[in-house]
C-alpha cells in the first residue's frame, strides 16, 4: 500500500527529501495558475504542469508539458494536484494514474458520482492513493502544502485534522492554532459522497503515520462515514485523543447543503445518529467549531506539550 | 435530484419495466378528462418528493365521480413533512397477492452499487426486514446475479423470470442514467402472477445533469435557486427570517447550526462558493433582497482564497444602490479582515470578532424587530 507520508515527505537520505516534486493538472487555468503561485510561495516543490495544447511553454517558471505522461517521464514525480474543470476531471485522472501518479489530490468540485467510482478502482488497481474529489487538499505545516487552503491557519505541531469541508478546516486549525495546538497534516477528505480516501483511510493513514497527541475530525451531515470510524475506533482500541466535530445539525432532511455528499435520508447521514456512534467510541463532538481545542485539551489533561 | 413517483415511472416505462395503467394532471379539469379516460375504480395518489403519503391521506381510493370531486382537491392541497402537492396521479388499482422491495443504490461507505431485496415490501426502507443485500460495483446486474437474489426472496418459476428481467432493467437505467438510487418499493406480484411497479423512487446524480438534457424536463428548481446555480454559489431556502451567508458548506452549515441553537430562526442557507467575486455575491445579495421573509443577514466569512474585501466591496455597492435595507450582522475572519472592517465602517453592516457575537446581536435585533 502505497504510504502517504512517504510520498509527501519521504526519508532522511533521498535526493528530494521535504521537496517532493509536484504536478499541477490544469495548471494554466484562473485557479490552477493562482494557486500554483501559492503553492510555490509556501515552499511546495511544483515541477512541472500539464494543460494540452501549450506544451513547451511555462507559467510561473514552471514548464508545460501536453500530457502527463511526459511531465512524469521527465520528473519523476509521483504526485499531482488536478484543477480541470468537473466534467474533464476523470480524463485527467486516469491520465495520470496511468501515468504513474501515486498521490492525486482532486480539487474539483461537482465530479460525477460514477467518474469518481472509476477513478477509485483504477487507483486501487495502481496502488495509488486518491484525495478527493472536492478536497481542499492536504498540507504538512511548514512543510508542504498541496491544495487551495490559505496559510495562515496553518502551523507546525502535533495534532491531526482530517477534514470533509474545506473551510471547517481552515477554521478549526485556526482555532487550534490560536491556542497553541499546532498540526501535523490537515487532511481534506473532500464534500461529496464518493472520497477516493474516505475517513476511515485517512485515519489509518494518519495514525499509523505521524507524530501524533491526537486528531481532530471535522465532519457533517450525510452518509456514515462518521458512524464508521467510530465503530474503527472501537474496534482497533485507539486510545489517543480524538475530538470531533459535525456540522448541518439544523439543516432540512433530503435538502442538499452545498456539498453534494451533505444530504440526510430518514436517519440515514444525520447528526444525531454520528453523536450517538461518536459517544459509544467516547469522542466528544464540539457544538461549535471554537469548541474544538477546550474538548481537545480537556483529553488531553494537564501533561500536553506546548 | 430526485424524481416525483410518476415521473420515475417514466422512466420506468420507458425501460420495459411494467408500471399500472395511469395518468397525471395538475388541475382538476385535466384531472376530471384523467378519470374519464381511465374508468373506476382508481388510485389518487399525490406527487410530492416525501415518503409516507399512504398514512398522511395523500393516498385514496376512489370508488365515483362524486368521491372524485371531494377527494382530488383534497389531495391537491396536501402538506407532508412540508412537501406539497405537485401533481396528481390517478392510476388503475392492482389485485395484489404480494409486495416485494427492490432497490439499487449508491453505497457511500463500501464505493459501489448495491443491491437491496427483500421479500417483504410496501413499508420504508428502514422497516424492510430479511433484506437480501448484493454489492455490484459500477451497477451492472448480470442475470446470473439477479437470479441468484430473486432465488433469495423466495421468488420461482414465472415470477423468478419476470424479477429477473425487471432487475436486469433497473441496473440498465440505473447506469445509463446516473441514478444514485433506484427504488421500487413496492414492486407487486399481481393474481395473475404478473409483477408490477406499483411505487417508483428515482434520484440522479445532481452533478451528472450535463450528460443528461433528456432528464432536465423533470428538473423543478426555484427562479432563486436557478439563478443561484449560474452564478455559482449553493442556496436553500428555509422558513426563518434571517438570511445565512458564508463561503464553504461547512462554515455556513457550522453558522446555521449555531444561530438556531441560540434561538435564531434561518432563512436560507447561501454559500458563495470558493471562485466568489464581488459580482456573484451582490447577485447573491439581491436573491436575498427578493426574499420577503428576511429581516436581518448574518455574514461568516473566512477569507482565504476568497476575500474578505471582495464581499464587503459588494456589500456596499449594494447599501449605494439601496438593495438591502435589513441590518447586517458580520463576522470576517482572514484574508484582508482588517481592511474589510475599516471599509464597511459606518454602514449599516456591523462588524464582530466572533461568529458567536454576532450570532447573538442578529438573534437579539431580528427578535426585538419582530
Amino acid at each position: 500500500m502505497a504510504d502517504l507520508f512517504d510520498l509527501l515527505i519521504g526519508k532522511e537520505g533521498d535526493k528530494d527529501y521535504k521537496k517532493k516534486p509536484v504536478i499541477v493538472q490544469g495548471i494554466t487555468g484562473k485557479f490552477g495558475s493562482f494557486h500554483t503561485q501559492q503553492m510555490l510561495a509556501y515552499g511546495t516543490n511544483i515541477v512541472a504542469g500539464v494543460t494540452p495544447g501549450k506544451g513547451g511553454q511555462k507559467i510561473e517558471g514552471v514548464p508545460i508539458y501536453e500530457t502527463m505522461r511526459e511531465a512524469v517521464e521527465a520528473t519523476g514525480a509521483k504526485i499531482s494536484i488536478v484543477f480541470v474543470p468537473a466534467k474533464f476531471f476523470l480524463n485527467a485522472a486516469l491520465d495520470a494514474l496511468e501515468s504513474g501518479i501515486k498521490l492525486l489530490i482532486a480539487i474539483p468540485e461537482h465530479v460525477p458520482v460514477r467518474d469518481a467510482l472509476k477513478v477509485v478502482e483504477l487507483a486501487k488497481k495502481k496502488d495509488a492513493i486518491v484525495v478527493g474529489p472536492n478536497t481542499p487538499g492536504v498540507i504538512i505545516p511548514g512543510l508542504i502544502k498541496i491544495g487551495i487552503m490559505p496559510a495562515s491557519p496553518f502551523t507546525p505541531g502535533r495534532i491531526a485534522v482530517i477534514s470533509r469541508s474545506g473551510t471547517l478546516m481552515y477554521e478549526v486549525s485556526h482555532n487550534l492554532s490560536l491556542a497553541n495546538f499546532g498540526q501535523s497534516i490537515c487532511f481534506g477528505i473532500g464534500g461529496d459522497p464518493i472520497n477516493g480516501t474516505p475517513l476511515i483511510h485517512a485515519f489509518d493513514t494518519i495514525r499509523n503515520g505521524a507524530n501524533i497527541d491526537g486528531v481532530v475530525v471535522v465532519g457533517e451531515i450525510g452518509g456514515d462515514a462518521e458512524e464508521m470510524l467510530a465503530q474503527h475506533i472501537i474496534d482497533t482500541k485507539f486510545d489517543k485523543p480524538v475530538v470531533a466535530y459535525i456540522a448541518g445539525r439544523a439543516a432540512p432532511k433530503e435538502k442538499r447543503m452545498g456539498h453534494a455528499g451533505a444530504i440526510v435520508y430518514g436517519t440515514y447521514g444525520s447528526a444525531e445518529s454520528k453523536v450517538s456512534m461518536y459517544a459509544k467510541a467516547n469522542v466528544p463532538v464540539a457544538k461549535r467549531p471554537a469548541e474544538v481545542p477546550m474538548l481537545l485539551a480537556g483529553k488531553l489533561g494537564k501533561g500536553r506539550n506546548k | 435530484m430526485r424524481l416525483l413517483e410518476y415521473q420515475a415511472k417514466s422512466l420506468f416505462s420507458d425501460y420495459a419495466i411494467p408500471i399500472p395503467q395511469g395518468l397525471t394532471s395538475t388541475d382538476i379539469e385535466q384531472g376530471r378528462k384523467d378519470a374519464t379516460a381511465l374508468g373506476f375504480p382508481f388510485v389518487i395518489k399525490a406527487q410530492m418528493a416525501v415518503g409516507g403519503r399512504g398514512k398522511a391521506g395523500a393516498i385514496q381510493k376512489c370508488h365515483n365521480a362524486d368521491e372524485f370531486e371531494l377527494k382530488y382537491p383534497e389531495i391537491m392541497q396536501k402538506v407532508v413533512k412540508g412537501e406539497k402537492t405537485r401533481a396528481i396521479l390517478l392510476e388503475k388499482m392492482a389485485d395484489i397477492k404480494k409486495e416485494i422491495y427492490l432497490s439499487l443504490f449508491l453505497n457511500r461507505g463500501k464505493r459501489c452499487y448495491t443491491i437491496i431485496a427483500s421479500a417483504e415490501g410496501g413499508v420504508e426502507i428502514e422497516s424492510v426486514k430479511n433484506q437480501i443485500i448484493r454489492e455490484v460495483g459500477l451497477g451492472n446486474v448480470d442475470p446470473k446475479m439477479a437470479e441468484e437474489v430473486g432465488k433469495d426472496i423466495g421468488l420461482k418459476d414465472s415470477t423468478l423470470s419476470q424479477f429477473v428481467e425487471i432487475l436486469e432493467k433497473l441496473s440498465k437505467l440505473t447506469v445509463e442514467k446516473e441514478a444514485e438510487l433506484a427504488e421500487i418499493n413496492p414492486l407487486a406480484i399481481l393474481k395473475e402472477d404478473k409483477i408490477v411497479a406499483l411505487d417508483g423512487k428515482v434520484i440522479i446524480d445532481d452533478n451528472a445533469m450535463f450528460r443528461h438534457e433528456e432528464l432536465r424536463k423533470f428538473q423543478e428548481v426555484s427562479e432563486l435557486e436557478e439563478r443561484a446555480e449560474k452564478s455559482g454559489f449553493s442556496l436553500v431556502e428555509l422558513d426563518g427570517n434571517i438570511a445565512v451567508v458564508g463561503n464553504g458548506a461547512g462554515l455556513v452549515m457550522s453558522t446555521l447550526d449555531m444561530l438556531s441553537d441560540n434561538g435564531g430562526k434561518p432563512a436560507c442557507f447561501l454559500d458563495v462558493g470558493g471562485g466568489a467575486t464581488t459580482e456573484t455575491v451582490y447577485e447573491a445579495l439581491t436573491l436575498i433582497s427578493r426574499m420577503k421573509k428576511v429581516k436581518g443577514i448574518l455574514v461568516n466569512l473566512y477569507g482565504g482564497i476568497v476575500k474578505t474585501t471582495t464581499v464587503a466591496t459588494a456589500f456596499i455597492k449594494a447599501y449605494e444602490n439601496k438593495l438591502i435595507d435589513v441590518p447586517v450582522f458580520a463576522r470576517m475572519s482572514g484574508a484582508e479582515a482588517d481592511k474589510s472592517k475599516e471599509m464597511l465602517k459606518g454602514s449599516r453592516t456591523r462588524m464582530f470578532d466572533t461568529i458567536e457575537e454576532a450570532i447573538n446581536a442578529s438573534v437579539l435585533e431580528v427578535n426585538k424587530n419582530g
